[in-house]
């Protein structure tokens, strides 16, 4: 099957095949952004502006803050998860409070 | 494109949903096929049910649509009984018990924790004395809102009640305004006291003279969520009261046929507004949509406004209000709109002995029995049910508002009417407001979707994070000076990152440096006004108190915040028609 990937809710979660697998209100800690100074950038995700697929991982672009500086707003392609197995079509979500590098 | 969400809409939407909804209340949770969750969750708003948060699966909020606020004689009895029956989740919550009824701040009534199993005898319950959840929630329009004690009020220049009415009539399951490319607000004001909130709707009705004719001036183009507050314009249009129909007509089929469906983000009206402008708005309205010539705007009453204007009168309908017919109104504050069932039964039992039966919902999340004969209104007001619902709180009783929050909410950050709540009694016992400051209000959101209207509050909390010693706790951006009235203002976003437990200190200490600064009697609106954002983020500091915030940990990660066990994996859901754990599949 071919895996489906949205955001819903005015971005309040992101949809992996009709299960929802990524929610707003948690903290991801960013490294190498160009998000805001802060190294890493402490960043809350405050909505999921767009979803995406580069198999095997499933993206995102999220609206948030960093909670260090205050600077607010939307990250570059972060990989939220993997869909390792698309028969299967399960999803291996990431670990948010470890570091994460977002896409350029 | 257009959004997934507009492709499902093209498949299925409106009415017909409902004989979806029906048939998989009959078969059962797992009949909803697993690949259509998403799909069958988006259309089911529009029947009102709206899927609650993650941890949460397979139980519903309701939202019960009742135009105006207006609950007629022999609603709140079943209201009642449907949260007593439907409304009861797997675990307590500690401030409210195991059923209550949401006031919400669009005067509609939010229920949680239903299963898809018992829609068809809700429906029957509701439907058997007039009341629906249709499009009570999803793209159409939405609950009518308006002046609460419209009919009954001295202040009134037109009755608004059978104008609201008549829209919910009219529109309320009309296919072609049915698949709008988002929510679609109507507020009808019809007093001078502004109460109807029209600036912050999609299109409000705000009464206005011309030529000697009572009508109504069209603002287009409010709202609130998502960090883009606008408020409602004035698009020089005046209609008379039996035209508002169909400029109605004409403004929501403009919507439908020029909102953006291919960015749900963008597809308010508010945002054709800033790319339109209201001169735009007025010609495409007259040239496509109305057969009728827009007469220009009347003169408004919004100078006499009182209704959260800042100036320390009440306007909200709270209290103890001479009907022209000479019956009483009593206003009840309900702290935070939450009132547990045996109250609602209770009050249901009050309004037939002592009114007419009938009650209404404000746009604060307060609750008004109307018709009191006045030999028995004494006798009313001695009920011991207004000891907690009181005609007379005290102003930070009196002033808040909080909306949903994690214990139900996808989009929240933080926990929200539990911790209001505490805020409220805190700030009670132990700060004092300075003088002749009666009104006061905190509007208290869980994310930037506002639900609770922080935008326009003397003090607007919005849900945030923090770090407390490395750990992260539940915080609230800080916005100062907000409100409606003639010249209506949004918040100053003054103090970022709170965290929960030093709230009620800033608010505390911000009080204070108003009662040594203020010059004579100032309104607190005209203190934040007269600053700028430096002299403001000056004037206080957040602090730990006495006060003990019970939710500073991540309430969001938790299945249900107030459980014994509130680890995710524990959650039961998703659950049977009896609350028993389905079997998962993976
Ligand atoms: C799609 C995301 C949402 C957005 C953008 C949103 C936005 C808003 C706004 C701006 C208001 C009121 C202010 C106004 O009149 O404009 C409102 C009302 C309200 N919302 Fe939300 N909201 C969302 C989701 C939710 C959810 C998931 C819940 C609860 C489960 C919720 C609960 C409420 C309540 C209780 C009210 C007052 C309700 C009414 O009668 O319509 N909202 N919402
Ligand atoms: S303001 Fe946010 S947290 Fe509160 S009910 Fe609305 S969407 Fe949920
Ligand atoms: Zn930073």
């Amino acid at each position: 099957m071919t895996t489906d990937v949205h955001q819903l809710d005015d971005g309040a979660w992101i949809s992996v095949n009709d299960s929802r697998e990524v929610n707003v209100s948690d903290l991801w800690l960013l490294a190498k952004s160009d998000f805001c100074d802060c190294a890493p950038t402490d960043f809350l995700a405050e909505g999921f502006v767009e979803t995406g697929i580069d198999p095997p991982n499933i993206q995102a672009k999220i609206a948030g803050r960093c909670i260090t500086c205050g600077t607010e707003g939307v990250t570059n392609w972060l990989t939220v998860g993997r869909v390792i197995e698309p028969e299967s079509g399960e999803f291996y979500g990431v670990v948010q409070d470890s570091v994460h590098i977002p896409e350029k | 494109m257009p959004t997934k969400v507009e492709n499902w809409k093209d498949e299925v939407y409106g009415n017909e949903i409902r004989d979806h909804l029906m048939t998989f209340a009959e078969e059962g949770w797992d009949a909803i096929p697993e690949d259509e969750h998403d799909a069958w969750f988006e259309r089911f708003k529009w029947w009102g049910l709206y899927h609650q948060r993650s941890g949460q699966e397979s139980y519903f909020m309701m939202r019960i649509g009742t135009p105006n606020g207006v609950i007629e004689p022999g609603q709140l009895d079943v209201i009642a009984e449907v949260a007593d029956k439907y409304a009861r989740g797997p675990v307590d919550n500690p401030e409210f018990g195991d059923a209550y009824c949401d006031w919400t701040t669009r005067q509609s009534i939010q229920l949680h924790w239903i299963k898809i199993e018992d829609i068809p005898e809700i429906f029957d319950m509701l439907e058997s004395v007039g009341l629906s959840t249709q499009q009570a929630c999803g793209d159409s329009w939405r609950n009518i809102v308006g002046c609460p004690v419209a009919g009954k009020d001295t202040h009134e220049h037109i009755d608004a009640w059978p104008v609201a009415e008549d829209l919910h009539d009219t529109f309320k399951g009309d296919d072609d305004y049915a698949n709008l490319p988002r929510k679609w607000k109507v507020s009808v004001t019809g007093c001078d006291q502004g109460c109807g909130q029209g600036d912050i709707n999609d299109l409000a009705f705000e009464p206005a003279e011309k030529d000697g004719e009572l009508g109504f001036n069209v603002r287009v183009g409010g709202g609130l969520a998502r960090k883009e507050p606008r408020f409602a314009r004035d698009i020089d249009v005046w209609v008379p009261t039996d035209r508002v129909d169909d400029m109605s007509a004409g403004m929501s089929a403009l919507f439908r046929e020029y909102g953006d469906r291919e960015d749900r983000f963008n597809a308010r009206i508010k945002f054709l507004m800033d790319e339109w402008g209201p001169e735009k708005m007025r010609s495409v309205l007259q040239e496509e949509f109305v057969d009728f010539e827009l007469p220009s705007a009347g003169e408004d009453m919004r100078d006499q406004y009182t209704y959260n204007a800042g100036d320390n009168e009440h306007g909200d309908h709270v209290g103890v209000y001479e009907q022209p017919d000479g019956n009483y109104y009593v206003g009840l504050n309900v702290l935070v709109g939450r009132m547990g069932v045996d109250d609602v039964y209770e009050l249901a039992d009050l309004a037939d002995e002592y009114g007419s039966g009938e009650v209404r919902l404000t746009q604060r999340q307060n609750i008004i029995v109307t018709d009191v004969d006045s030999d028995r209104l004494d006798a009313f007001l001695d009920e011991p049910l207004l000891e907690d619902y009181s005609p007379d709180p005290h102003p930070f009783m009196r002033g808040s508002i909080a909306c949903t929050g994690t214990e139900f909410c996808s989009l929240s950050i933080v926990e929200t009417k539990n911790r209001q709540v505490r805020y409220a009694r805190w700030l009670t016992d132990n700060v004092s407001l300075p003088e002749g400051v009666e009104d006061f209000h905190i509007h208290l959101s869980g994310c930037t979707a506002s639900c609770a209207q922080p935008q326009i509050a003397d003090i607007s909390l919005r849900g945030m994070k923090t770090r407390k010693d490395g750990e992260p706790v539940e915080a609230f951006d800080i916005g100062l000076g907000g409100g409606l009235g003639e010249n209506p203002l949004f918040a100053d976003w003054v103090e970022m990152r709170v965290a929960a437990d030093e709230v009620p200190g800033y608010i505390d200490n911000l009080l204070d440096a108003f009662e040594a600064k203020r010059d004579g009697d100032e309104t607190f609106r005209d203190f934040v006004a007269d600053r700028d954002e430096a002299t403001l983020q000056d004037l206080a500091d957040p602090e730990e108190t006495s006060y003990d915030d019970p939710y500073l940990g991540n309430t969001k990660m938790t299945w249900y915040p107030y459980a014994e066990d509130t680890d995710m994996q524990s959650s039961p859901a998703p659950t049977d028609a009896d609350d028993q754990p389905l079997p998962s599949d993976d």
